[in-house]
């Protein structure tokens, strides 16, 4: 049974990939994207990482995709169709993807994995140890750093995006 | 692990949309369409991760933690690039990639 299900959601998300880098309206690619995320949340599921998932929907489908709409309603009309690259171009990169895809397969399937079958389910409980553990192992500095990373890039985002408005203090005064 | 499916099933499905994530980052033209083939690449890599630490490794949980902070990053990325897309709309009027010649403040 999960086995169809894999196949299923790896049908969905390859075919809603392919529509979301070609399709020619800005909106409709977000929303194929948004499918494609959702897939991958299903794989977290089916691999029974259930954090990971709660993660990858919350972050990606209830942030990013909300802020990449935002941007394509703040920078594009809802209708308005993007300029393509040229055919030629297009069968060249294609090309060059094939040939990329078809490397890398080979060398996965040339190595042999040793799979483990362990059925453990991970608690949310083992994630927040292990990232707040500062023994061998532990993961307490990266997770400072990110937070420090997100606030410097909160910053950073307000400050590019108020533009020149920022520092003319002077003139407000007037 | 996933019933009835292997390793390289998975391995093989991130790799096709690694690879779409790359076609679709070199035929678009336009910056919030790269930024979404970008998306794509990141969250294949994700995949990778998690995959090789459920099926290689079940007793560690190291790929779920790189995963977490590639998913962080990836959040702050997507928010600076958004913020800088709109500040150059407001100058430039336009998104478009060979538009963009200017990006020195």
């Amino acid at each position: 049974m999960e086995r169809y299900i894999f196949y299923t959601v790896a049908f969905i998300m390859i075919v809603f990939a392919i529509a979301s880098v070609s399709s020619r309206k800005m909106l409709r690619s977000v929303i194929y994207l948004l499918f494609v995320l959702m897939g991958i949340a299903g794989i977290f599921f089916l691999i029974d990482y259930n954090f990971l998932a709660a993660i990858q929907l919350t972050v990606y489908a209830g942030g990013i995709i909300v802020l990449m709409i935002f941007s394509v309603l703040l920078v594009h009309h809802i209708e308005m169709e993007l300029e393509m690259a040229k055919t030629s171009r297009k069968i060249l990169t294609a090309i060059a993807s094939l040939i990329g895809i078809s490397v890398v397969l080979f060398t996965i399937y040339s190595n042999d994995f040793e799979s483990v079958s362990i059925a453990k389910t991970t608690t949310t409980t083992e994630i927040g140890e292990g990232l707040l553990s500062y023994e061998a192992g532990g993961f307490i500095l990266p997770f400072e750093v990110i937070s420090v990373l997100l606030l410097a890039a909160m910053i950073g985002a307000i400050i590019i995006a108020k533009g020149k408005k920022l520092e003319p203090t002077k003139d407000e005064t007037k | 692990m996933i019933e009835g499916i292997s390793i390289y099933e998975i391995l093989t499905l991130t790799t096709i949309i690694f690879f779409i994530g790359i076609y679709g980052f070199i035929t678009r033209k336009n910056l919030i369409s790269i930024l979404i083939s970008v998306e794509l690449i990141l969250n294949a890599s994700v995949v990778n991760f998690v995959i090789i630490n459920k099926y290689l490794y079940p007793d560690v949980l190291q790929g779920v933690f790189f995963s977490i902070f590639i998913i962080a990053v990836a959040a702050a990325e997507t928010a600076l690039a958004v913020s800088i897309i709109i500040n150059l709309y407001r100058q430039i009027s336009s998104v478009e990639v060979k538009d963009t010649e200017t990006m020195k403040y």
